[in-house]
């Protein structure tokens, strides 16, 4: 059974379909990459997935129990959490007060101070400013805080929302090598959405291509780096 | 001097009361970005909540501070009651419906309220019984500072601390800031996005019905237009610190309480409102997101 499924999924906003029957399978342990041009409805896939936007028709599958009808809070209660797009960092609060939010729902105070101690390790940077807000970071800082307040919630699967936007290049790879270790330590599920396509692609083990709201393609990692069209359309060769 | 210093205290009364009622228009707007025009009706139905609850009280021949205890707990229960209905009813419905609509539907719940009230009760004055204790300690100086206005001062203080300790350190309180900064975010977060601001609503409505029973008690008197006066002022005064900030609401209504006692003192109580609000507009023209707001930026 895989960890998510998502069965002939369709979204629209307002009279604007989106999305067209997705359908597409996530087990567990593996990092799953979606890519597809501005507008394709990558993002909008991720919030379907985690009901911020319902989906129209379509049935979407976590661990085996149908979640397209549950509001976000239970869906992240059952260890789905999504950084979004563009970081959402709550520029108020200090990033230590970020930190203890994407705990929000636990109960255990010992697991969550390891998990602190995990994510300090992770990336020392935001130990060092755990009292500033969080509107007062960088960029890749506010990626790193973004993703290690998913990672408070312990979930079995992160959804990341193109992690690499806006930041330098050096700051990326430290990123994506940061998600292959969570992956690889942790037995984390990754779904991750990236424009960046020759990066995600390197990073995951599977990948979806999307087009105008439709799955055209999916495949192993390597075959779509390998695939002509794919070259072309996507990774600028 | 002396007139000075009475003119101060009374003003600090004032503001105070304006304070326990603006925070619950700047927290409900920091949350949603909803003017709750119905938060007036709030502490009037708080103080008429407390009148009764003392008037059935008053049978039992309590002890003055018992009573006291009991009505306000009786008005600030009654009027978190409402505060959630209102919410329920009016504004959850129109969540992510154009800001026009539910500021309609706030306006129309400030009238029906209101008229509800006047059916129920009478529109005329009603007595209140002064429910704060008198102390005999202050009695030299009862000229300059009543015993009332320094039981509304000290409480209303207490309260501010309270409410900040809250909003800073509890996990309701965190995720209150949370959901005003960034609703989808919270939801992502694992908030109920929805429980968060009727938990507002309800700790807005509770200080109102506060600031209503203090200031009847002080007063003598209340009867259902109260509502819409005091909330226009502290409506008035959120809008003066920065309509989302809860220091600004705090500062806003002390301004607000200090301009109108000493407009009142030293020229005249006709004129009480129109210094009020010239410095409102005076504030706005050099400081358009109040003392303390911050001027947002909308994303493009």
């Amino acid at each position: 059974m895989p960890l998510l499924e998502l069965r002939d999924v369709s979204a629209a906003y307002g009279n604007i379909q989106v999305l067209h029957e997705i359908s597409l399978q996530v087990a567990e342990g593996e990092i799953i990459t979606l890519i597809g041009a501005n507008g394709a409805g990558k993002s909008t896939i991720l919030m379907c997935i985690s009901g911020v936007v319902p989906p129209r028709r379509g049935g979407i599958f976590f661990k085996g129990k149908a979640i397209h009808n549950l509001p976000p809070e239970q869906i992240v209660r059952l260890g789905l959490c999504q950084v979004p797009e563009g970081r959402h960092i709550f520029p108020g609060l200090t990033v230590r007060e970020n930190l203890d939010l994407g705990a929000f729902l636990r109960r255990d105070p010992v697991g969550i101070r390891d998990d602190l101690d995990y994510v300090y390790a992770l990336f020392p940077i935001l130990y060092e400013r755990r009292h500033q807000p969080g509107g007062n970071l960088s960029g890749g800082e506010q990626q790193m805080l973004a993703i290690s307040r998913a990672l408070m919630a312990k979930p079995a699967l992160l959804l990341l929302d193109e992690p690499s936007m806006g930041l330098a290049p050096l700051v990326t790879r430290q990123i994506f090598a940061i998600i292959r270790r969570i992956n690889r330590e942790h037995n984390t599920t990754i779904l991750l959405v990236e424009q960046k396509a020759s990066m995600a692609l390197k990073t995951a083990h599977r990948g979806y291509v999307l087009e105008n709201g439709r799955i055209v393609l999916a495949d192993q990692a390597g075959m779509l780096l390998a695939n002509e069209d794919i070259q072309r359309a996507y990774l600028g060769v | 001097m002396e007139y000075f210093v009475e003119l101060f205290f009374s003003g600090l009364t004032r503001g105070a009361i304006y304070a326990l009622i603006a925070l619950g228009y700047t927290m409900v707007y920091g949350i949603i970005g909803l003017i709750n025009f119905a938060h007036g009706e709030i502490y009037m139905i708080g103080a008429f909540t407390a009148l009764i609850a003392a008037t059935v009280l008053s049978l039992f021949n309590l002890p003055l501070p018992a009573l006291l205890f009991l009505s306000l707990a009786a008005a600030v229960i009654w009027a978190s009651a409402y505060g959630y209905t209102i919410e329920r009813v009016a504004y959850r419905p129109l969540r992510g419906a154009p800001r026009l609509s539910p500021l309609i539907s706030a306006i129309g719940m400030s009238i029906f309220l209101q008229n509800y009230v006047l059916l129920a009760q009478t529109p005329d004055f009603i007595p209140f019984p002064a429910l704060i204790p008198e102390f005999a300690a202050l009695e030299p100086y009862a000229g300059v500072v009543g015993s009332s206005d320094l039981v509304i001062l000290l409480s209303t203080a207490l309260i501010m601390l309270l409410l900040s300790l809250f909003i800073k350190f509890t996990r309701t309180g965190k995720a209150m800031r949370a959901t005003a900064q960034d609703r989808t975010m919270a939801a992502l977060v694992g908030i109920n996005v929805n429980r968060i601001i009727a938990a507002t609503f309800v700790v807005g409505s509770a200080l109102a019905a506060v600031g209503g029973l203090l200031i009847a008690s002080h007063v003598g008197q209340i009867n259902c237009f109260i509502g819409f006066i005091a909330g226009i002022k502290a409506f008035t005064a959120a809008v003066l610190g920065g309509i989302g900030s809860i220091p600004g609401a705090v500062l806003g209504s002390l301004i607000l309480g200090l301009t109108e006692s000493f407009a009142t003192g030293y020229v005249s109580s006709d004129y009480e409102d129109v210094f009020a609000f010239s410095l409102l507009v005076l504030i706005l023209i050099f400081r358009p997101a109040g003392l303390l707001g911050k001027t947002s930026t909308e994303k493009v």
